[in-house]
């Protein structure tokens, strides 16, 4: 590798929604990893190569303690809340494994086929109002963020009359301007947790929380504050996502029109598509690790204190295992796609995501099959590549 | 065929009942599980795949049966 340019600064935004940045090229001509430059000018190592990501995602020795010293922050906004108590996604095991035990059983396969039905009852009562409402309709504050946001909600037990206030403050936790408001919304999001598990005590429901309330809480493995931790990254991580697949696979879907036309011809094609799309969207792009020992891969060392940063989009468009990597097409074998992660943080939610991806794309372009963009496509804003990957609007009508 | 699940590793991810649902299943706990008369693989193909899937490498494939 001939160090002749200055390493890739990371992250950038798209200029197309479904597509990497023009300028994470380079990093495709340097697989299986290279390096990059953070916003504090720090470089850390940027995984580009599919095997690669596979078998360090897995490796142990590198830590997504985002408390540990010279973890790596791709933005001021992360590395001012890396302190804050955290869950799952940001902590090693044995403590993640303990917390991932917890919930697992509600994130099943079964669990999520049995939630089917409950999900096209929502995915039906958001259409009938936006139809009722409409045309047009921005889709994001209609359907998109509705579904998935009900959806945890009757998982958890979070009562859904709060949603204006939880997606507002997930909103300022993700996206923020500056530190202050990421403080800010974590604190009202602690305290309203802390007051909802409170009424749980008190007045028992039939959510995972209360579950977690009266069998964790009460036998002592999981503390007040560990639980709250565990509740916002339930919540948070259970409706940002997938409202975000829901609204940028849409729109990836209407660029796509002979693609929506396969899909609307066969609905078999479905869970082929959501993982082609999962695949080809990538809205996590940007997976961080911090080294804690030595390792050596692909002829490289990291070594112990370097950051390491999993960019999905570049990894899932690995040609050696995704010939023509830019094109959607439904035929390809899209699964060991690395969108959900890989190793033990992968997404806890993804059956429970797959299933509403299913049934909310499915339902939408079924009852509205005249669907189509209210504004031009290059029009439509989307999310900074600092942040999990969508739609800020999408205006539709039909 | 020999299908070893190491459940001190299984994280519950559900990769092998979505990949070869003929063959596996998840517990009540949410953990990988062989469907009952079906531990031997029953030749499906996609056992192999599964394993592939699996993101914590839980699941052993052997072609000789211990």
């Amino acid at each position: 590798m001939t160090e002749t340019t200055a390493p890739v600064a990371f992250p950038q935004s798209r200029t197309c929604p479904y597509q990497p940045p023009a300028a994470y090229d380079p990093l495709r001509g340097e697989r299986p990893l290279t390096r990059i430059t953070l916003f504090d000018g720090r470089e850390a190592w940027l995984v580009s190569g599919h095997a690669t990501a596979r078998a360090l995602l897995a490796d142990p020795r590198l830590s997504s303690n985002r408390s540990r010293p010279g973890f790596p922050a791709p933005t001021r906004r992360f590395a001012g809340i890396t302190n804050r108590r955290t869950a799952l996604l940001g902590v090693d095991d044995p403590e993640h494994r303990a917390q991932r035990r917890m919930v697992v059983g509600d994130f099943t396969l079964k669990r999520a086929v049995e939630l089917r039905p409950r999900i096209q009852q929502i995915v039906d009562e958001r259409l009938d109002a936006m139809i009722a409402q409409g045309p047009p309709a921005d889709l994001v504050s209609a359907f998109a963020l509705p579904v998935p946001s009900m959806v945890i909600c009757a998982l958890l037990g979070v009562p859904y009359a709060d949603h204006d206030f939880f997606e507002t403050q997930s909103r300022r936790l993700l996206r923020g301007p500056e530190t202050a408001d990421v403080e800010d919304a974590r604190d009202r999001l602690e305290a309203y947790f802390g007051e909802l598990i409170d009424r749980k005590q008190q007045d028992p429901g039939t959510g995972l929380l209360d579950d977690l309330v009266h069998r964790q809480l009460r036998e002592g493995a999981l503390d007040r504050e560990g639980l709250i931790a565990l509740a916002l990254i339930l919540l948070v991580a259970g409706h940002e996502t997938t409202a975000n697949m829901i609204s940028l696979g849409t729109f990836t879907l209407l660029q796509h029109p002979e693609r929506l036309a396969e899909l609307r011809a066969d609905p078999r094609l479905l869970p082929a598509a959501v993982e082609e799309l999962m695949r080809m969207l990538s809205i996590a792009d940007g997976l961080l690790r911090l080294a804690v020992e030595d390792i050596e891969v692909a002829g490289t060392t990291i070594r112990k204190g370097d950051g390491v940063v999993f960019a999905t989009s570049v990894i899932n468009r690995d040609e050696t295992v995704y010939p023509e990597p830019d094109t959607l097409d439904w035929s390809r074998p899209a699964r060991h796609h690395v969108a959900f992660g890989f190793g033990i943080h992968q997404c806890l939610g993804q059956n429970l995501a797959r299933a509403e991806l299913e049934i909310a794309l499915h339902s939408l372009f079924d009852r509205l099959p005249t669907l189509r963009l209210a504004a031009p496509a290059e029009e439509i804003p989307f999310k900074p590549g600092d942040t999990i990957q969508g739609m800020l609007e999408l205006p539709v009508t039909w | 065929m020999h299908i070893d699940i190491d459940k001190d590793v299984c994280i519950g991810a559900g990769q092998c009942a979505l990949t070869a649902p003929d063959v596996f299943t998840q517990d009540d706990d949410g953990y990988s599980a062989l469907l009952p008369g079906h531990e031997d693989g029953g030749g499906s193909p996609l056992v192999r795949e599964a394993a592939r899937a699996c993101p914590v490498s839980a699941i052993t494939v052997s072609e000789t049966v211990s």
